[in-house]
């Protein structure tokens, strides 16, 4: 391999910093004298790898437009929109005087030109060059049409639908002697469908602000950071499930952390946060100059959230009997990895607004049992509230009924195809929900009631039809909004 | 290009894994090499539904026969992405002989997929210098002098890996296998 590196008679006299202006823009094919005189039959190269048509980038995939240049022209410009060019100011200068270079430099330039990472200046004196020598213009055409092939096939947006598609059908023919438990197919899901929307992300989408948003005493709090910082606090409260089940701890990983392990969420987002250096909310760095290492969480998260997929698979249909401590309460481990699913959601579905695109909701299945668990952690977090004083029990019926006694019930009713009806018992968790002690009903969309125990849409806002007991309906809805948290 | 170098160690714990009816290591599987199968599927048949039910069979292969994969023979990349290839072009010729083949297409179509294949190739086992030159001036759209600064090289160098990375790829190009990447400085 050192024989590839070996001593070069470089001139390295470069001190021009015209920056790289003058290669048109990034998706356009940039038609300025000087590129189209080269001609000869290779097509151009898909020049940012996406999309990935038949036939981009290989000879004879050129034809239908016009005369073809012989030599394609360098890819476009790097500078694709809200970065700053290190060299705006030297837009004017659109015809720069080209350098007096050896022979030997513009040739150690070629496959700078040819990936248009030189300056403009460079680019001339090599295009100037091109003309004059024919081994160059051999070596160009060559290592143009190498450009072409440089794809990326991992940008391709797959279906995600085509995941569990494919999965099923392979599980299929195929039984699994160690399948993934139902409890931890949505994680899986979730956090595949994340990391497909992560794929194409470059610096620009990495800093993109993103509010987090929750309800924090019966109001809706937020706090500001980017997309980077979204993913490390993804990964940082995954660590608690990864903690639990004995894998490393990516917060003691990272901060070197005393005691990790009496944090919750919040605590451990601010502490990987201010280990990592992660601004909350990191503002565009200057020119973007300077290797960037918040796109650099995205390979730990998923390597966590792959790991914890794997790990519970062998804990058993009924998870180990463990369970996960969040700081202030715990949950069981299939409910904590439901907890990380609906979490992973509801984050992509933040980062995908900020950037722009769109991000469908879960699969009905794996929706449904989002919301199970939500009905499910309701009457503990009533009964919580109640002791609080945020909420009053209900006056002409004791609030106190023995365990596993049918006691006054609110029907939530979730429409639509991750839909269902859950029966929450108001007065104690440990009662029974009742059809015959029903004093409200409440129906809304299934999404809709996860912004709500998102804390995304407040319980004013929330669509929501209603009858009975209002009192009732109000703190149900207040309870939902409190499941939020950072 | 984002991913991480995958070491023999890892395509042999994921054969045995795979082996071991782990529907987890199935999932891995398909996270790591899904875009890989889809875009030779698609480059090679040119229509969506059919890369995604050549995805689905080079899935089904994989985890139906695990064994038939050698770590000896080269990485799981290849191997899948060999697999890919023999079940898109076989697709592909018995669509064309139902539909009465211009031959020289198909031969053509076949050619440039095997292109794409011995790129994707090629750029998986260059050199890691050459390989993150590449990535940083193609995919993060740095130039020459920055991705030096990024990747702590004097700016010859840069120059110099950015030029033997792509004449490593355009060997590609070259009909005849395997690609050989030492053959192209």
């Amino acid at each position: 391999m050192t024989g590839w590196f070996e001593a070069h008679d470089g001139h390295d006299g470069h001190d021009d910093r015209e920056g790289r202006a003058g290669h048109g823009d990034r998706d356009g094919y940039d038609s300025r004298d000087g590129h189209d005189s080269w001609d000869g039959g290779a097509g151009h190269g898909d020049r940012d790898g996406r999309g990935g048509g038949v036939g981009d980038g290989v000879p004879g995939g050129g034809g239908g437009h016009g005369p073809v240049p012989r030599i394609p022209t360098p890819r476009a410009s790097v500078e694709d929109g809200g970065l700053p060019l290190s060299g705006l100011a030297d837009l004017g200068d659109l015809a720069p005087v080209p350098l007096d270079l050896s022979h030997d430099v513009l040739k150690s330039l070629l496959g700078a030109w040819a990936l248009a990472a030189c300056s403009a200046a460079e680019t001339a004196a090599v295009e100037e060059h091109l003309g004059g020598c024919g081994s160059c213009a051999d070596e160009a055409r060559r290592l143009r049409e190498a450009v072409g092939l440089l794809h990326q096939p991992e940008s391709l947006d797959l279906d995600p639908s085509l995941r569990t598609r494919v999965l099923e059908s392979c599980l299929g023919r195929r039984p699994p002697r160690i399948p993934v438990p139902d409890w931890a197919a949505p994680y899986d899901a979730e956090a595949a469908r994340l990391d497909a929307l992560l794929q194409d992300f470059g610096d620009a989408e990495w800093h993109a602000p993103v509010r987090l948003r929750w309800f924090e005493a019966d109001l809706p709090t937020s706090r500001p950071t980017t997309v980077a910082g979204v993913i490390a606090h993804l990964l940082a409260v995954d660590g608690l499930v990864a903690t639990a089940l004995g894998l490393p701890d990516p917060l003691a990983e990272a901060a070197g952390a005393a005691e990790p392990g009496t944090l919750g969420p919040a605590g451990r987002t601010e502490a990987y946060w201010r280990a990592s250096h992660l601004p909350p909310a990191s503002p565009h760095p200057s020119g973007g100059n300077g290797p960037l290492p918040l796109r650099s969480v995205r390979g730990p998260w998923r390597e966590q959230s792959h790991g914890l997929v794997r790990t519970v698979s062998f804990t058993g249909g009924h998870a180990g009997g463990l369970t996960v401590p969040y700081g202030d309460f715990s949950l069981p481990l299939h409910d904590a990895m439901l907890d990380r699913a609906f979490e992973c959601w509801v984050h992509a579905e933040d980062i995908a607004e900020a950037v722009d695109y769109p991000y469908p909701p879960p699969a009905p299945r794996h929706l449904n049992r989002m919301i199970d668990l939500a009905a499910r952690l309701l009457p503990t977090v009533l009964a919580g509230r109640r002791r609080a004083g945020l909420s009053e029990p209900g006056r002409r019926t004791p609030h106190l009924v023995p365990a596993g006694a049918p006691g006054r019930s609110l029907r939530l009713e979730i429409e639509g195809a991750a839909g269902g009806e859950w029966l929450i018992p108001l007065d104690s968790p440990a009662a029974v929900g009742s059809a015959d002690l029903e004093v409200a009903h409440v129906a809304l969309d299934g999404v809709e009631f996860c912004r709500l125990a998102a804390g995304h849409v407040s319980p004013e806002d929330a669509a929501v039809g209603q009858g009975g007991d209002r009192r009732a309906i109000r703190d149900v809805l207040y309870a939902a909004a409190s499941l939020s948290r950072m | 290009m984002a991913g991480k170098d995958a070491p023999p160690r890892w395509d042999r714990k994921m054969q045995q894994r795979l082996a071991r009816g782990e529907a987890a290591a199935l999932g891995e599987l398909y996270d790591r090499f899904a875009s890989l199968v889809h875009s030779l599927a698609h480059r090679v048949l040119g229509d969506e539904r059919a890369a995604d039910a050549v995805t689905r069979e080079v899935f089904a292969h994989v985890w139906e026969h695990p064994e038939t994969y050698d770590p000896k023979q080269g990485p799981l990349r290849s191997w899948v992405a060999a697999v890919t290839h023999r079940v898109a072009v076989q697709r592909l010729r018995d669509r064309e002989e139902r539909e009465q083949p211009r031959r020289e297409e198909l031969e053509s179509t076949v050619r440039r997929a095997s292109v794409a294949a011995r790129a994707d190739f090629i750029v998986h086992s260059m050199p890691a210098p050459l390989r993150a030159a590449l990535d940083s001036a193609y995919f993060q759209r740095r130039d020459y002098r920055q991705t030096a600064a990024d990747l702590g090289v004097t700016e010859d160098e840069a120059r110099r890996r950015l030029r033997l990375g792509l004449q490593l790829l355009s060997t590609a190009h070259d009909t005849g296998t395997p690609p050989g990447y030492r053959g192209a400085v």
